[in-house]
Parts: C-alpha cells; sequence; structure tokens
C-alpha cells in the first residue's frame, strides 16, 4: 500500500496508516544500516536536492546520509536567510533547480508554510525539513520510531513535550503524530512558552516539571534556543534550569522508570543536567541513528510512489 | 449632453426618497428633471434603460491606499480612480502612507492634481505626525487648509498617547477627525491572529489585545480631548463592544469595517495564501458575528475597503515576509451587498447610510441630493445580478486579491459624477 500523499509537509492530517507504513520501512532501512556495506540500491538514478534556508547540521547530514544510502543522487543547496527576503528569488531559485529535472526537494526554511508553497510553484516531491515554527516532520516520526523500539508500542502512552512548545517546529509533528497513533500528549513549560488555545489540539497542559515526570511514560524534551527569541520568555538561564530543567536528582525523587528523548543539540546544564544527558533514561544518539533510517523511510517512499 | 436614465429605482436614506420606476433627466450632469419624461423633453437625448437598476448617492470609499507618490508600480491616483468607478464609487479619501508621506501642502496639491479630472472624487488623509513617525505632529492646519479631511498615522497607530493627546487638541480646531489603526506596536509585528490557527500553522501571532488597548486609549483620549475619533477597520468583538460602550457614554466615536474582516475568518490561512494576509488580521467567528451585531445597531457607522495594492512580486513570498494587504475597491459593494443585504444582516437603506452618507459626514462632506438642479452623484445598483469576481479584469493595477472566483449576488452597474458616467466598462462625458 503506498502513501497516501507525494509530499511530506507535516504529520497533521497525516493517516495513521501512512505512518505506520513509514515506521514498518524503517525497521527495514534501520537493519540495513547495521550491515558492513550500508547502502542499497533502491532510489539510484533519482535525484534530490537538500534546499536549506537555514543553518542545520543535523538534519540536513541525516537526509544526505540517507540519500547516499538509497543510492539517490544528491545536491546541497544551502542559502543564508538574509539574502533572502524576497519571494521572487525564493520562486526563481526553485524554477531553476527544477529546470535541472530533480525529483525531490528536501526543504528547511525560517519561514512557516514554505514546503506547502513549494508544491504550487513545482512538480517534485516535497519533503518539509522544518518550516519556521511549525512542523518537522521526520523529525516527529523519528522521536516515535524511538519510542516504539524502545517501548514496543505508542498507543496508549502518555507523552509529554518538554520546553519552548510556542516556538518549536518539533512538539507540533510530535503532538500530530502522537495524537494519531493513539499516545496520550500533554506539554510541559513556562507559560510563556506554551501557545494560546494548545488544549484545542487536545493536549493537556502542565506548568510543573516534576508532575510531568510523575505522570509520563516519556519526555521528550526540547531544546531551548539561547540564540534564538527564547531568551525573552524566561527571566533567566538559572530561572529555567531550576525550575524545568531535568536532573537525576529530580529523576530519582520522583522515583518512575522514564524514557527521555532530545532533538539535540542539548544545552547541557539547561533543560537536561550532563548526568541525564549521559544517563540510563536518555535514547538521544538512537534518536539519531533512526533519524537516518526514518529518512531512508520517507525518501523511499515517496520517491518510488511516481 | 441630454441624458434620460429610464425606470429607475431612486433610493435616497438621507431624503427619504424610494421611488420606484422613475426616469431622471440629465443635462451636461445636472439633474434636470426627476419623473416621467415626456417625448418634447427627450427629443435627441441618449436614453439608457435601467429597469430594475436602483439609483442611491454615489458610494464612497473613506479607507483607500493610492500608493502614489512612491509605489506608482501598484496604484496611481488615477488606476485607483478606475477601480473606484469600476467598482461602484463616486468619491474616495485616500490614506497618507505614500513615499514620502502626506505631510504637506505639496503632496496633497499632487493627488489633488492627478484626480481632478477624473469622475471619482479624491479626498485626502493628512498624516497626523510628519513622516507618519509619531513625533512630532504634522502641519495640520496647513494640510486642512491644502483641503486633507481628516488625520490619520494608518498603517500603525500613532505611537505614543502623549502625541495623540496632542493631535487630537490640535485637530479640533478645525473638527476634523484622527483615524486611527489600532495596534499596539508592542504586541505587534506577527503574521495573523493569534489563537489556534496560528498555533497550527506556525505563524507568528498578533493577539486581538493588540487592537482594544489602543481603541480604549484613543476612546479615552477623544472624550479627554474633545477632539473626534475615527477607528479605522476594526476587527475584534471587543473592539466593536467598547466603541459601542463609548457611544453610548456620549464620546464622539465614529468606526469602520472591511468587507473581508465581515465575510473571512482566520480559518481562510490554511493554504498560507499570502492573499489572505492583511492587518488587521484576519479573526475568528466569534469576532465577525459581533461586527456583524455592530453594523446592524449602528456602532460600526461605514463599510470601507482598506483598498492596499500590492506588487505580485512582493505579495508571492513566505507568508511571514509577504506584505499586508488586499485590493477591495471592485469587490466591495458585491460583498456587501452579499454578506449583507441578501443575509438580511442590514437593510438597503442601512447599506447605503454606510456605503455612502456616513463617511461624507464623518469627513464633512456635502451629501449628495437627489434633487433638480444638483450635480448627479450617483451609483447605479443591480442588487440580484450574480457574477462571479474575476481579479484579472480588474482596473486597479494590482491583483492581491482573495476574493478571485467567489460568487457574488449584486454589484454596481455604473456611476455618475462630475458630469462624467461610468458604464459598460468606458467613461462617458455626460
Amino acid at each position: 500500500m503506498p502513501l497516501s500523499n507525494r509530499h511530506l509537509l507535516g504529520l497533521q492530517g497525516v493517516p495513521k496508516e501512512d505512518i505506520q507504513l513509514i515506521l514498518d520501512t524503517a525497521t527495514t532501512f534501520r537493519e540495513v544500516l547495521e550491515r558492513p556495506i550500508k547502502k542499497v540500491p533502491t532510489l539510484q538514478g533519482k535525484t534530490v536536492v537538500n534546499l536549506f534556508y537555514e543553518n542545520s547540521t543535523r538534519t540536513r547530514i541525516s537526509f544526505e546520509l540517507a540519500e547516499k544510502r538509497l543510492s539517490a543522487d544528491s545536491i546541497n543547496f544551502s542559502v543564508s536567510a538574509s539574502s533572502v527576503s524576497k519571494g521572487e528569488s525564493f520562486k526563481d531559485t526553485i524554477k531553476n533547480i527544477e529546470a535541472m529535472k530533480v525529483d525531490m526537494v528536501v526543504v528547511r526554511h525560517s519561514a512557516a508554510g514554505t514546503p506547502a508553497y513549494l508544491t504550487k510553484i513545482t512538480n517534485a516531491n516535497i519533503i518539509n525539513a522544518g518550516d519556521g515554527i511549525h512542523e518537522h516532520p521526520t523529525q516527529g516520526l523519528l522521536d516515535m520510531y524511538s519510542i516504539r523500539e524502545k517501548l514496543r508500542k505508542l498507543e496508549g502512552l502518555k507523552v509529554c513535550i518538554v520546553g519552548d512548545v510556542a516556538h518549536s517546529r518539533v512538539a507540533l509533528s510530535n503532538i500530530y503524530g502522537l495524537k494519531t497513533m493513539g499516545a496520550d500528549v500533554s506539554v510541559c513549560g513556562p507559560s510563556t512558552m506554551i501557545p494560546r488555545n494548545i488544549e484545542d489540539l487536545g493536549v493537556k497542559v502542565i506548568y510543573n516539571i516534576d508532575e510531568a515526570i510523575q505522570e509520563n511514560d516519556v519526555l521528550n524534551v526540547l531544546r531551548i534556543q539561547l540564540e534564538r527569541k527564547a531568551r525573552e520568555y524566561f527571566p533567566s538561564i538559572r530561572e529555567y534550569a531550576k525550575y524545568f530543567g531535568i536532573t537525576e536528582e529530580r529523576l530519582e525523587r520522583n522515583g518512575k522508570d522514564i524514557l527521555i528523548l532530545h532533538p539535540g543539540p542539548i544545552n547541557r546544564g539547561v533543560e537536561l543536567s550532563s548526568a541525564v544527558a549521559d544517563g540510563l533514561h536518555q535514547i538521544i544518539l538512537k534518536q539519531v541513528t533512526n533519524g537516518v533510517a526514518i529518512r531512508m523511510a520517507v525518501l523511499y517512499l515517496l520517491g518510488t510512489l511516481n | 449632453m441630454k441624458v434620460i436614465l429610464k425606470n429607475v429605482s431612486l433610493f435616497h436614506p438621507g431624503q427619504k426618497l424610494d421611488e420606484k420606476k422613475t426616469d431622471i433627466l440629465l443635462i451636461g450632469g445636472i439633474i434636470t428633471k426627476i419623473g416621467k419624461i415626456n417625448t418634447e423633453e427627450s427629443a435627441d437625448a441618449k436614453v439608457f434603460d435601467f429597469t430594475g437598476k436602483h439609483i442611491v448617492p454615489g458610494f464612497f470609499d473613506m479607507h483607500v491606499h493610492l500608493r502614489e507618490p512612491g509605489r506608482e508600480d501598484e496604484e496611481t491616483v488615477v488606476t485607483g480612480c478606475n477601480a473606484a468607478a469600476n467598482g461602484g464609487f463616486t468619491g474616495i479619501a485616500c490614506m497618507p502612507n505614500t513615499e514620502p508621506a502626506i505631510d504637506s501642502a505639496e503632496v496633497v496639491n499632487l493627488i489633488k492634481k492627478q484626480s481632478k479630472d477624473h469622475l471619482v472624487d479624491v479626498e485626502v488623509i493628512g498624516a497626523a505626525t510628519v513622516g507618519r513617525k509619531g513625533e512630532i505632529i504634522s502641519p495640520m492646519a496647513e494640510l486642512y487648509e491644502a483641503g486633507t479631511v481628516g488625520f490619520s498615522d494608518d498603517g500603525v497607530a500613532i505611537k505614543t498617547a502623549g502625541i495623540l493627546k496632542r493631535a487630537f487638541e490640535y485637530s479640533k480646531m478645525y473638527n476634523v477627525p484622527i483615524i486611527e489603526h489600532c495596534e499596539d506596536e508592542t504586541l505587534a509585528g506577527g503574521a495573523m491572529n493569534e489563537g489556534i490557527n496560528s498555533t497550527m500553522l506556525g505563524l507568528p501571532p498578533i493577539p486581538s489585545v493588540a487592537e482594544e488597548l489602543i481603541v480604549i486609549r484613543d476612546i479615552l483620549l477623544s472624550e479627554y480631548t474633545g477632539g473626534r475619533i475615527h477607528i479605522a477597520h476594526l476587527s475584534t468583538k471587543k473592539s466593536v463592544e467598547m466603541v459601542r460602550e463609548a457611544k453610548k457614554k456620549g464620546i464622539t466615536v465614529t468606526s469602520e469595517v472591511t468587507p473581508h474582516h465581515f465575510s473571512l475568518t482566520d480559518d481562510s490561512l490554511k493554504t498560507y495564501d499570502t492573499n489572505f494576509k492583511m492587518n488587521p488580521p484576519l479573526r475568528t467567528k466569534a469576532d465577525v458575528d459581533e461586527i456583524l451585531l455592530g453594523l446592524q445597531d449602528g456602532t460600526i457607522d461605514c463599510i470601507a475597503s482598506d483598498h492596499a495594492p500590492h506588487s505580485a512580486e512582493e505579495k508571492e513570498a513566505e507568508f511571514e515576509h509577504a506584505p499586508n494587504g488586499i485590493t477591495g475597491l471592485e469587490t466591495q459593494i458585491g460583498l456587501a451587498l452579499t454578506e449583507l443585504y441578501h443575509k438580511k444582516i442590514i437593510s438597503l437603506e442601512l447599506l447605503v447610510e454606510k456605503m455612502s452618507i456616513n463617511p461624507r459626514k464623518i469627513l464633512s462632506l456635502p451629501i449628495p441630493k437627489f434633487e433638480e438642479g444638483q450635480t448627479a452623484n450617483f451609483t447605479i445598483l443591480d442588487l440580484n445580478e450574480i457574477w462571479t469576481v474575476e481579479i484579472s479584469k480588474t482596473k486597479s493595477k494590482s491583483k492581491n486579491s482573495p476574493f478571485d472566483k467567489r460568487l457574488l449576488t449584486g454589484r454596481a452597474v455604473g456611476v455618475v459624477n462630475k458630469a462624467k458616467m461610468f458604464y459598460q466598462d468606458e467613461f462617458i462625458a455626460l
């Protein structure tokens, strides 16, 4: 059964069967990544452009590796966001790239909705690699994959997304994906970082991190983007770390087994203490490996749709 | 030229006039006779049969951006006037956020000169502060003498309460209103209304309270100084409620709403189409419902388009980077008739008041009269024609409208003013 949409713009509205298919396909590719020769000829002859309008080393490398593992030809196109203030140049760039006969575009952009806009001006399959504070669907998928791998299910699990939910594209993709898969989702963070009306998405809001730890099976801890505006939303890093940071002591105090995810890169001593970041609860590096498998699955499923 | 408009319904709420199936004789653009025209009188007259059409006092749009001087690639005084005539307006007032801003008599004179020979009357709103920067009040006396009918820093609110207080006090000498774009700048800067939709779309939000804070600031300062306040394009439930309360207390506040704020909600943004991006942003159904109540009970005095032409290049951008605003002159009457008149929100009488009489009253302009000896200034309406908006065929130089292909009921079929008529896509000298 193929995917129901020829683009992956977000996880909002993506049916359960599609998510299931992507996760199951990733399992197959996960096995490929353990082989001595980690390459399959699946996307031979297909051309993928990694169009990155925003700095992202991790996501870009993960996609690039996934493309190479699938034997696709990939090109990297990175533009500093500052040189793209006018829409026409963006449209022209896309038209130029399309004229080179590419099959798929992986796009990262600081403005929400850009991948959706791309689908209107090009025929290539579009994969959203993060658009503004909207969605980051492959991150959502790899988080679900990692949780499922560890806890062997998603349905009925209690998952809390912790941190700057308002300025995170990871949060929305997790919320949509996990809810579709039957998990019980909550968010926890300083109230200035919880978007208005988030409850309307069927998400519980928790302001106390200890309560979040007690109530949940999984914490997906977001990165506090210190380099961005995030700093304006809480009084000090010290205060954030004290009231929302996850430490060993806090985990012990709440005496409960819990799984911790983090999309990286970690601010050690802010959202996670160093001990927790390297500790037994976390699966942070597993997420990175799984990320490649998930991206292979998405590229494969879209690239073979015709 | 001698012209007879036959079989018209003459409708003028200001004169309590509602005459069915009558004729009007115009000679050189002057109303010469109203009533059955005999054969002798109709000799060598050009006859237009307007059976089933309504003739109402010429519609006036008090909130238009003409872009001249500065952005003539998007609109000029003449193309804007053509759009107005095509949309059914005989008069418009243009906003001062041009480059340079309309903060000197020279710029007022330029606009007056460009529009002098056009059918459409162009009234000028002067900047309330020099360069619309909110630092020093503009030369209001000089601007008033040059013919401005209001003052505004539209695009933004007057920056501080201190400057606004002075602007009210100074403009009071001329009984000219301050027209405010109500938005607190410290809460502004987003791309759409704050709510579940902004969260789901990942777009930076503009809270409704950003508007409401300035509405209440302006009402309080207007009351305190005795200056006149007109709230432009109000868009939230609370704004309507506050204006209603203020009017009850006898404060001289007036207000307007745009067709998009009574016919669309922020649900329309789901495709990230930048033609739905405007400021104030589209709000929620609860806001629209209150706006409809405000139109019914008189809280909202006028309907105005906030016609804001933008080049395709600029609108064709990522949503967050695209400029705010949509064109509106040529869809406004159709939307008002479809969404307000045919849905029985307001009567034709109220509609004509809000689109013709009230804006002129607010700007202290004469109201067209249907009397023999008066210059003919009217809009000819077909209340029931069903038509589809074709933005590519509009007269505005810019095409940024969210209403392309929308099916509407009712439109203006022509306008008459300044001894000219616009009908069936051409200007006819009378």
